[in-house]
């Protein structure tokens, strides 16, 4: 009986491990044929010229600089906004209603497509406010696909601060602000932070919300201003695999601007990262 | 100075529909050490935290009667909460040290009252750490992680946090139930010479601790205060047989 119970035991131990593996296995397969497709396009030339001749030749750079002009506005406009709201829902809101309505238009709002964010932004951003095809437009539409994660990690890591740190705080005489400011948000601040780099990498290859409110398809110079309509590599990368003239030819291309992508989330998480490790063995609770 | 520096009068609290504390009446005298005991549940906690208005933070909390520290009446509504806190300390069941440095642990009460003078708040430091006789294990690591130390040191640092306000009166929440035996002693050889200073008020599960550490003990059964009064005479001579069968350790 005890060999029929070990039998069973490690059958199921490999289809879990098999599983699991599988996961890092597809990850690995799609960033190889990716390197091994894209590096041949890849040369200093392709990260800092524009493109020429039908985007057929020269680089990407405007798509690199716009992108990295879009992952910052957004980060500027959803960071603030969703960690305050964080806080409010975690350490201040009292109406046990009014918490929980917000947290499912929250899930809500994570739940809706990015292509529909696209037609909002294009309607309140580009055309009622006014700011046209833009920086600041896209920026605005991206930072409220990214707004519900803010908010959720926020959240959630705020919760896990053990509550007896909030009532050390407050029974020496702390304020509420006090006592979220300088005791809570520090130990939470590691995984708040990764949630900023979940919703980095979320907002760095979107495509359908930046079609309307930003995206050129051909410009190859770099924006003045945040009014400026700026190239960006998902885009960029959706238009010379689909509506180029030889699309065959633009393939390296295609796999180089992928891979470009792929570096900058790469690198955005490396640095997040360490960032959480410092400021998590900064603050250790033990 | 009056010599009663807590009083309870009536004192009723509720959590929603639980009548948590029924009718409650105690005087607690200055320079004292006084033992909370009791039942998990019959209101111990509930007594203690109401004297710096902690249950303020749980929903549906309703509280009526009066309660006062130093003649003051603390759901007043003039009494201002972070006022009432200064005057107030409070040690926690499990050492809670913040995230920060040693130093900073501590002075951390005076930068939330808005002091910045780095003398006075160093000299602060230093009496509080000295008052929980922690100063001559931390005065070389004062800037060392608060969590680098250990679990009985810990609490000694929350207790110099607490003190550095320099409140009148202590409350402690099971201070030692998280500690091994020989830091407990430490805490309560160390609870002894704070009382030349301050009023402590103690919820303990620990019967022995009860006896021989404090000098006046109350025993709550069910959210009632059914004896109240100096410690020697409740062990030796208790006036209640629910008080007598739990120091007897008959039920607990």
């Amino acid at each position: 009986m005890g060999n029929k119970k070990r039998i069973t035991q490690s059958i199921v131990f490999w289809i879990i491990r098999f599983f699991s593996l599988s996961v890092v296995l597809i990850l690995f397969v799609i960033m190889a044929f990716i390197i091994i497709k894209g590096i041949p396009a890849i040369s200093w030339d392709f990260i800092t010229k524009a493109p020429e001749e039908g985007m057929m030749k020269g680089g990407i750079m405007p798509a690199i600089v716009g992108t990295l002009y879009l992952i910052l506005g957004s980060m500027i406009f959803a960071f603030p906004v969703g960690v305050l709201a964080g806080i409010y829902n975690v350490e201040y809101a009292t109406n046990k209603y009014l918490k929980n309505f917000i947290r499912i238009m929250t899930s809500n709002l994570a739940g809706v497509p990015s292509i529909v964010f696209g037609l909002f932004g294009m309607v309140v951003f580009v055309n009622k406010m006014g700011f046209g095809d833009s920086i600041i437009a896209g920026s605005l539409t991206l930072g409220l696909l990214a707004l519900p994660v803010v908010i959720r990690t926020t959240e959630e890591s705020l919760m896990a601060v053990d509550n007896t740190f909030r009532q050390a705080s407050l029974a020496l005489g702390a304020s509420k602000w006090q006592t979220t400011w300088k005791v809570v948000l520090p130990i939470a601040l590691p995984n708040t932070l990764t949630g900023l780099i979940l919703s980095i990498g979320r907002v760095s290859g979107e495509t359908a919300p930046i079609l309307f409110t930003v995206a050129a398809y051909f410009l190859p110079k770099l924006p003045s201003s945040m009014y400026d309509q700026v190239m960006a590599l998902p885009y960029h990368l959706y238009v010379i695999s689909t509506s180029g003239t030889n699309i065959e030819e633009a393939r390296p291309i295609a796999y180089g601007t992928a891979l470009v992508l792929i570096f900058i989330v790469l690198i955005v998480n490396v640095t997040a990262n360490l960032l959480r490790r410092y400021f998590g063995k900064k603050y250790k609770v033990n | 100075m009056s010599s009663t520096v807590i009083e309870a009068k009536n004192l009723n609290v509720f959590y929603k529909d639980v009548h948590a504390l029924k009718d409650v009446n105690l005087n607690v005298s200055r320079y004292t050490i006084s033992a909370l005991m009791g039942p998990s549940g019959c209101g111990k906690s509930t007594f203690l935290r109401v004297f710096n208005r902690m249950n303020d933070l749980i929903e549906g909390c309703k509280i009526t009667g009066s309660a006062l520290v130093e003649d003051i009446e603390i759901y007043n509504k003039e009494t201002k909460v972070d006022e009432l806190r200064k005057k107030v300390g409070m040690v926690f069941q499990k050492p809670n040290p913040f995230p920060m440095s040693v130093f900073e642990n501590v002075a951390y009460g005076l930068r939330i009252n808005g002091i910045s003078d780095k003398n006075f708040i160093a000299a602060h430091v230093e009496k509080a750490l000295k008052y929980a006789a922690l100063w001559d294990e931390v005065k070389d690591g004062l800037k060392k992680s608060a969590m680098s130390l250990s679990g009985g040191q810990q609490q000694r640092l929350c207790i110099a946090r607490a003190l550095v306000v320099e409140p009148s009166v202590i409350l402690m929440d099971e201070p030692t139930s998280a500690l091994d035996p020989i830091s407990s002693a430490k805490i309560e050889e160390l609870m002894y010479d704070l009382k030349k200073e301050f009023t402590i008020l103690i919820v303990t599960h620990n019967i022995q601790q009860a006896a021989r550490i404090s000098d006046t003990a109350a025993f709550f059964y069910i959210g009632e205060l059914i004896e109240f009064g100096k410690t020697k005479e409740i062990f030796t001579n208790p006036k209640n047989d629910r008080t007598q069968n739990y120091i007897t350790g008959r039920f607990g």
